[in-house]
This record gives C-alpha cells, structure tokens and sequence, in this order.
C-alpha cells in the first residue's frame, strides 16, 4: 500500500448529497477480476452522456460539459470536495479503488457512510470528516478560486489551505499508523496469530458446533 | 451494572482481543464467499503467498451475475454469453478448488443467492459471527448472529486470519409492536422503518429488530427485514433467538445435532437483550399504523403509503431535501402530487435476497392465482432464491400459477435485482421490484425501481399500474389459499 505523509493536491467540488457507491462506480464494471483500471469510469452516469459498458474504450466517448470533473480547471485533480452521507449504497470496495485510480488521495466531506469510510483507509485513500460550515466554506473558497490546492499533512493531522491557515481533524491512532508507514492491515492482524489460535481453540471447546465441515 | 444487549452478548463472544485505539479483532465462524467481491481477496493472498486460515469457515455460491435463463443454464459455465461474467463465475470455480473451498456451483441445486443459501443450509447459526463481501449479509441477523457486510480487502483479511477488524457500534432498537393488518408484510415494516428514520438513521449502529409484530413473524420475514438494516444506514441487523428461530434451524444439513444440538440450544436461548439492557438510541412503530409501502423516489427513505400521492418538493423546508426530492421526481418522471396508484409500470421483478425465499413465492402466487399479467406490462419475472426454493415451489406448484397468469419463472440468482446479467430495465422504464436498492440505475441504465412487497408487486403485475393489494386480496382466508 502506498504511504500518505504529506500530500499537496489541486481541490475539486462534488456540490451533491448522498453520492452512493453506485454513483461512485456503476455496477456494469465491477465485472473485472482485477483491482486496477476504474479510473476511467469513475462517476461514469455523470461523467459521460452515454451509457457505458465494461472492457470499452472511454476515450471517444461524449463528455457531459457540465460535470465538475470534466472542467480543464480540474484537470489532475486529488482531492475531492463532497457533500453529506458520501459513498453510502453497496459496499462496494471498487469505489475507493475507481477514485484512487483516478487519481484521487483524499476526499473531505461533512459525513461518510460506514463502510465507504472504512475501505478508504484499507487502500491509502484519506476521508477527512470536517463540519457542515468548514465544508461549505471550502466549497466557497475553491469554486471561487481556480487551481484551489490543499496541503494534507497527516501526520500533523491538519490540512493546510492556500493561505496558510489550517484546519485540524480527527483520525483514529491506528489507521493513521497503517497510513503513514502504508502498512497491511492483514500484516498486522497475522502478528497476532498466537492469541487468534489460543482463542479459537476455547472457542471450539465452547461452541463445537460451530467447527462442523461443510464439505457435505 | 445494565444488562447487556444480544449485539453485546455477541461481540463478547467474538473479541479475541481490544486494541487501545478501539477497534477490536473478532473472530469470525463463517464467511459466504460469492464471484463478484472474492476474486481480488483471492489475488492477494497468492500474491502475498498466504492460505486461507480455516478453510471449512468458508462457503461460495455463484449469484451476482449467473444468467437465470434455462437454455444458458443447462450448459453451465461455457454457456454464460456474458464474457465477464463468464470470467468471474469461472475464477470462483478455480478459487474455491484451488484453495479446496465448499461451492454450490451453478448446476449444483443448493446454488443461490448466498443471503439465502446460508441460513437454508443452516450454514448460517445463532450465536455465529457471519461476514459476506456484500452488504446485505445483514440478512443473517435475523438468526440472532453477528453478520457484517464488508469490502474485498477484508474477505481478504478473513480468509487469511479468521479476524475481521471491527470497531464496536452503537445498540439501536426498532421496537414494532402490535399487529399487523392483513396485506401488511415485513417488507412494509421495514420500508416505513426506513421512512421513518432514513437511509442514514442506523448509520454506526447494530439496529435490534424486537416487539411483538417481529416476534410474530416467520424467519423469512425476519430476515427481510434484517436485509434492509443496511438501507436504514446500519451494517448489521438482529432479531432475538426464540423458538421460531430454533424451528427453522432444526434438520438444516449444517446444524448441529444429539448431543451437541441440545448444548447449542441451550446457548441460543440466551441469545436476546437483557430486559435491563441500554439502548443508545430507540424508535418505536405501532404494526397497525403501517400500510403497505411503494418506494416514489430514488432512496429507500423515499416511500410512502400505497394510497398517498408523491411529495411536493415546495413543502419541504429543508433545502437540501427539497433538492433530493425534486432531483429524484425528473429522474422518476413522477409529477408532485400525483397519486401512487396512478404510476404505469412497465415490468415487475419478484426476487432478490430480500424476497426471494418460498413464502415471498407463496405471497405473490396468491395474489396472481387465477388472475393475469395486464396487457401493459412488458415482462414479469419470478426468480426464485436458489435451487432449493425453486424445488419446493414446483413441488408447490407455484411455478404454474405464474406461468399461467403470464410470468416468466427463472433460474435461481441475483438477476434484476442490480442488472449485472442479462435481466434489466430500460431507460425510463417503471419497475415494481420487491428488491432493496432503488438508486438511480440500480436495475439498468435510466430504470426507474419502485420497492415494494411480493404481494404488491404480485399485484401491480395483474393491474399494470400499483394498486393497493388488500383490494385485491380481500380476506384471509384467500390469503392463505
Ligand atoms: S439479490 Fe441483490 S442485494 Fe441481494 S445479494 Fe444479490 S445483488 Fe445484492
């Protein structure tokens, strides 16, 4: 997993409530077995005004004008500026995967869903949960600014706007950890190994029914 | 000190250990594996050269994306014309063989929809901690078991250590008290439950479906409405063990037995909140108020009562509501005011893991028995929840009773419920769907998803628009035909 310290990135505002996973990466491309290559259909039904297919070449295809990411003020854009309940519907983990590669390294927002919010952290994607007013307030600031960059210093736990100022936020202890060292949390679970076989070996001897094959 | 709640009691019984920052390794007894959400766990651990750590935790079932039709069933894989979903059913099959993982494969009659599959071959226990690569593993709290929905990289993260790194939730109770009104189903408890506190309501909560009316209901029931705890913004739903529970569970080819059957009631028989435990939050719906729901919109929370009209986007005084509803109105191509029973459906999906089981079958027969599909309805489709629910309604007969009244009687599988096969809906197409998700282009590019119960969609299909189905089904005891 990559690494997140420092990242300085052009900003760019999703002015829209509740974008759910389908939005994020519609179904018909989930198809692939792979954990690469959603980039190019992130946010397809907005993006492009045609509907798309899996395995299709995305580069002829008609852009809707009016989509915040197809704007050349956006063009390499990082982070995404969105609104309340981000990423709730499917589980989906292809949509952390279709915004990191797209490009995107974090995602502000005033509220995430659950599980959107958690499978952010598991591919070294940054969702940073700021209040209603300061989300608003950057959404002011970066409409009315082109090439609106912010600077996310993790480690600090701040991020850093154009003019100096900062704004604080919260993240858990250990996913901070596993972000910054850009460690594997399968990694890190496996050095518990001894306490996992100590524990389900009472938990055999409690409940044995639960160790039943399957193989039937 | 406070009793504890039956997500405590559980939670408890899982935690191989607490870490400072809070979260927490849980142990977890099951994992349902499915073709869409495992092949990239599968990728990882070969490429990080680890094995599964117990392998007859796990359990695979192809449904997402298995065509439904008979003529592509019979040949099994090679006969999927869709190459990608060729591809993924096929990497399910040489995953589960390589790493010696248990699958109903497509031809095997146990295949299905996981969320069914499990608690039918008692797979699925009280007391388990249950994990699935899809959100609605939900379902499986009905049995009074821990069941989370998670992303890829934590089948992935269960496969190789059995642990799944959890952060405690929040106790939510749902109390449904109360009967309720003959027509009225556990579909409609649950979309006026979501109604009522919307889609994000349960977010960070394990939501406890209890009261009278829950208590009353069938395990199918149950676990339709545990189903949706995820549109109502929680991960994971439950329903207390009780005697319904261990019923249904008894003679399951999984369950235990002797011996071990008596030790295991014994322990689900504790298997319920204490009545001193603490609930953080609570919300309490009378049965007898609720009707039977359609979905207007393009969110769960987005529905009302069969006989009220669409909402007026004017009469919202939040703006960011108001802005919802009138998005969701163009998409829908619904006008504000108009009333339900006036929208024109053009096809009708019974199915999914929310209403695919035998008595969703029952309930959408008794109400098509005798009756047929109206002219206006270009295609109804029933599609039963495995192999084995498919078995018992021919055995039942149900499959004649659709087929007479003109609708199509499919292969087990996900089908409509998100289009990722063949089954889906035009653009601006209305769909009575007894599913869960009516999100803009859930069920095909431009779709239009209206939820609903089988029975209603049973009956929007006779009358080729949403009628309210007591009208249709005037007492009981037809009901029960
Ligand atoms: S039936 Fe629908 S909701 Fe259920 S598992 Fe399949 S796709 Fe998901």
């Amino acid at each position: 997993m990559k690494a997140f310290t420092v990242h300085k990135g052009l900003v760019a505002p999703l002015d829209r409530a509740n974008v759910d996973t389908d939005m994020i990466i519609p179904k018909q491309f989930l198809k692939s077995i792979k954990r690469t290559g959603f980039g190019k259909n992130l946010f397809d039904e907005l993006r492009y005004t045609d509907a798309g297919e899996a395995d299709q070449d995305c580069s002829g295809r008609p852009l809707n004008n009016d989509f915040v990411l197809n704007q050349p003020r956006y063009k390499g854009v990082s982070v995404l500026l969105a609104r309340q309940n981000f990423g709730c519907g499917s589980s989906r983990e292809h949509a952390p995967w279709a915004l990191d590669d797209f490009g995107f390294r974090c995602v502000i927002a005033p509220s995430f869903a659950d599980i959107f919010f958690n499978n952010c952290f598991k591919n070294g994607l940054l969702p940073i949960v700021f209040s209603e007013e300061q989300v608003d307030e950057l959404f002011v600031a970066c409409e009315g600014e082109e090439g609106y960059s912010l600077t996310i210093d993790l480690k600090r736990q701040v991020v850093v706007k154009p003019d100096g100022s900062e704004l604080a936020f919260e993240i858990d202890s250990f996913r901070k950890e596993c972000l910054v060292n850009g460690l594997d949390e399968i990694g890190l679970t496996l050095r518990e190994s001894g306490a996992i076989k100590t524990f389900e070996d009472k938990h055999q001897q409690r409940f044995p029914w639960l160790f039943k094959e399957l193989n039937a | 000190m406070a009793g504890k709640t039956l997500y405590d009691k559980l939670w408890d019984d899982h935690l191989v250990m607490s870490r400072d920052d809070g979260s927490a390794l849980l142990y977890i007894d099951r994992q349902l594996l499915h073709e869409v959400t495992s092949p990239q766990a599968f990728e990882g651990l070969r490429i990080a050269g680890r094995q599964p750590w117990r392998i007859s935790a796990n359990l695979a079932t192809p449904d997402h994306n298995v065509p439904t039709t008979v003529d592509e069933r019979e040949v099994g894989i090679e006969g999927i014309v869709d190459p990608v979903s060729k591809i993924q059913v096929q990497t399910l099959d040489d995953n589960c063989s390589e790493f010696g993982i248990t699958q109903y494969a497509m031809k095997d009659i146990r295949q299905g929809i996981v969320h069914v599959v499990g608690p039918e071959q008692g797979a699925t226990l009280p007391g388990m901690t249950v994990v699935c690569g899809d959100s609605h593993t939900a379902t499986h709290g009905a049995f009074g078991a821990l069941a989370h929905g998670i992303g890829t990289s934590e089948v992935e993260h269960v496969l190789a250590s059995q642990c799944l790194v959890a952060k405690k939730m929040k106790n939510m109770r749902v109390r449904v008290d109360g009967t309720l009104g003959h027509g009225v189903t556990a579909k409609d408890i649950v979309l006026a439950v979501i109604g009522k506190i919307g889609t994000a309501g349960g977010t960070g909560c394990a939501i406890e479906f209890a009261g009278t009316a829950i208590e009353a209901l069938s395990m199918e029931g149950r676990m339709t409405i545990c189903n949706m705890a995820i549109e109502a913004g929680a991960r994971v739903g439950l329903v207390a063990v009780d005697n319904t529970t261990i019923e249904y569970v008894k003679g399951r080819p999984f369950a235990p037995e002797g011996v071990e059957w008596e030790a295991a009631v014994n322990y689900w028989h504790t298997l319920h909140s204490d009545v001193d435990a603490i609930f953080d939050y609570e919300v309490i719906l009378n049965a007898c108020d609720i009707q039977p729901q359609v979905t207007w919109g393009t969110s769960p929370e987005m529905v009302a009562p069969v006989g009220s009209v669409v909402p007026d986007p004017e009469a919202e005084d939040d703006a960011t509501k108001a802005e919802g509803i009138r998005r969701a109105l163009q998409y829908m191509g619904l006008e504000a005011g108009q009333l339900l029973t006036s929208i024109k459906l053009d096809r009708v999906f019974i199915g999914s893991c929310t209403n695919s089981r035998i008595e969703d079958l029952r309930a959408a027969a008794v109400v098509v028995k005798g009756r047929k599909v109206a002219d206006t309805i270009k295609q109804a489709m029933v599609v039963p929840g495995s192999g084995l629910v498919k078995q018992q309604a021919e055995k039942e007969g149900l499959d004649k009773i659709f087929v007479e009244a003109g609708l199509e009687w499919r292969e087990p599988g996900c089908s409509m419920c998100l289009a990722m096969n063949a089954d889906k809906l035009g653009e601006g197409e209305h769909c009575a769907s007894t599913s869960n998700r009516n999100f803009e282009g859930r069920q095909g590019f431009g779709g239009r998803t209206h939820l609903v119960s089988p029975a209603m969609a049973a009956a929007a299909a006779v009358a080729g628009y949403f009628v309210d189905v007591r009208d249709l089904v005037k007492d009981k005891q037809e009901e029960r035909a």
